[in-house]
């Protein structure tokens, strides 16, 4: 039995996420040639953000093991390439923290060659890469994952197109409006000039949010590169919940 | 209000080859297979020259069949849903045919301010060719009455509501379609949220 949604619902308080303008890439964006075809041509309807937008799901760790987080351990061998230690905080534009948060990462190999089937670059695969990556952050937001540099690769977007070397995340923060993919660079790839998805981004300061800082005290002597890069979802600030018309 | 410190990370696209690293076996069941009352939405995602996409995601949140949420931020209070698996969140890629499905219950109404949402899934879909998100409402046919007085339906232009309406397949009420145009005719409701 469910009561009437209209009842006693008065003075309910929610987070509210806002989107700040000039933050995220437009849908349409000429220079990356695959928008035209995909990106909406209507403009977007405004959503208040009601209890659907506010809440969002909370879970990842019944899917996440140990091993997940190293992407160099998987097979009888380890995988070519340089080997990294990418680590950082996923926080809210508030500052806090997100803890228990699952970070999805996805990336090519060290020759620049994704582990999937249309993917017909003629680079090596590397049987001892798969290329996908999985934590939960900690009680005080931080994810790490050991992998290998990823190589830059050609795309057809335009003539002599290369992707600046780079590693996809997938965040979900704890609402739905915090949901969030994006793509981790690394410093001074002398690509990112040349690249529409990173120039896509309107603000030269946002831009420069998605480089990762190279860490010599995260570097392990005779081991591993170590790379900083912090995630700031939205972050929420309270507003009352105020049902009217009918009541 | 909480003062906003820290600017915020922008979008990039998933690129062709999210299939490497987002795909869940699970994905699309919102609840177990075989669950009682079970409802599923199949669809195409489509682009502006009308051509399904094979490397898509489509993600769904949504209340459980009370209208409530397992949440904190739900100032109702968090409650467990009483189907035994019912997760709120649905995740599939699209095949070769641009299809995708999700298997869950169908969400009960939803107050809001000055009223109740109809029965609803949020969406978000993810492309090449996509730098950030899209977002969409998934709301279903044979619930008539409350989607007549949905606030976010009716601030819809209703020559394109019905965008944002799951069809019921002939005879049923388990299984539903739900297309999503990118772009041009027809072109599903895409929302700023």
């Amino acid at each position: 039995m469910t009561a009437d949604p209209r009842s006693a619902e008065a003075g309910l308080r929610l987070p509210h996420y806002p989107r700040p303008d000039g933050v995220h890439p437009p849908l349409d964006y000429p220079d990356y040639r695959s928008s035209q075809l995909r990106a909406p041509s209507q403009p977007l309807v405004p959503l208040p953000q009601q209890l659907t937008e506010v809440t969002g799901p909370l879970l990842g760790a019944e899917r996440v093991t140990a091993g997940d987080a190293d992407l160099t351990t998987r097979h009888a061998g380890e995988p070519l390439g340089e080997r990294i230690i990418v680590t950082g905080r996923v926080l809210d534009s508030g500052g806090r923290a997100v803890p228990d948060t699952l970070v999805e990462i996805w990336q090519a190999n060290s020759a620049g060659r994704y582990r999937h089937r249309v993917d017909d670059h003629p680079a090596p695969l590397d049987p001892n890469f798969d290329g996908a990556g999985r934590c939960m952050t900690d009680s005080d937001g931080r994810y790490r994952f050991v992998t290998i540099k990823p190589g830059p690769y050609p795309w057809r977007n335009h003539l002599n197109a290369w992707r600046p070397a780079h590693i996809h995340f997938s965040l979900f923060g704890r609402a739905f409006t915090q949901r969030l993919i994006t793509q981790m660079y690394f410093p001074g790839d002398p690509l990112f000039r040349y690249d529409p998805i990173f120039n896509s981004v309107p603000d030269q300061k946002a831009r420069e949010r998605m480089i990762s800082r190279f860490d010599l005290d995260l570097t392990q002597p005779e081991w591993a590169l170590g790379f900083t890069w912090d995630i700031v979802l939205r972050g929420a600030s309270a507003t009352v919940f105020e049902p009217q018309g009918d009541r | 209000m909480l003062p906003v410190t820290l600017p915020l990370t922008p979008s990039q696209t998933v690129g062709p080859f999210l299939a490497i690293g987002l795909p869940w076996p699970d994905g699309p069941f919102v609840v177990p297979e075989g669950t009682p009352g079970a409802i599923t939405i199949t669809g195409q995602v489509i682009d502006g020259a009308g051509v399904p996409l094979p490397d898509a995601l489509v993600e769904t949140w949504q209340a459980d069949p009370d209208g409530r949420f397992d949440h904190p931020d739900d100032p109702r209070g968090a409650v467990a849903p009483r189907a035994a698996g019912f997760r709120g969140f649905g995740r599939c890629a699209t095949d070769e045919s641009g299809c995708y499905r999700i298997v869950t219950l169908r969400p009960g109404r939803l107050p809001c301010p000055g009223g109740a949402q109809a029965p609803h899934l949020d969406v978000s879909v993810f492309s090449r060719g996509l730098l950030d998100r899209v977002v969409t409402r998934i709301y279903f046919s044979d619930e008539t009455e409350a989607n007549a007085t949905d606030p976010v339906l009716r601030a819809v232009d209703q020559a394109r509501r019905g965008t944002l309406i799951a069809v019921a397949e002939a005879g049923g009420h388990d299984r539903f379609v739900f297309d999503i145009r990118l772009r041009g005719k027809d072109e599903t409701v895409f929302f700023d949220v």
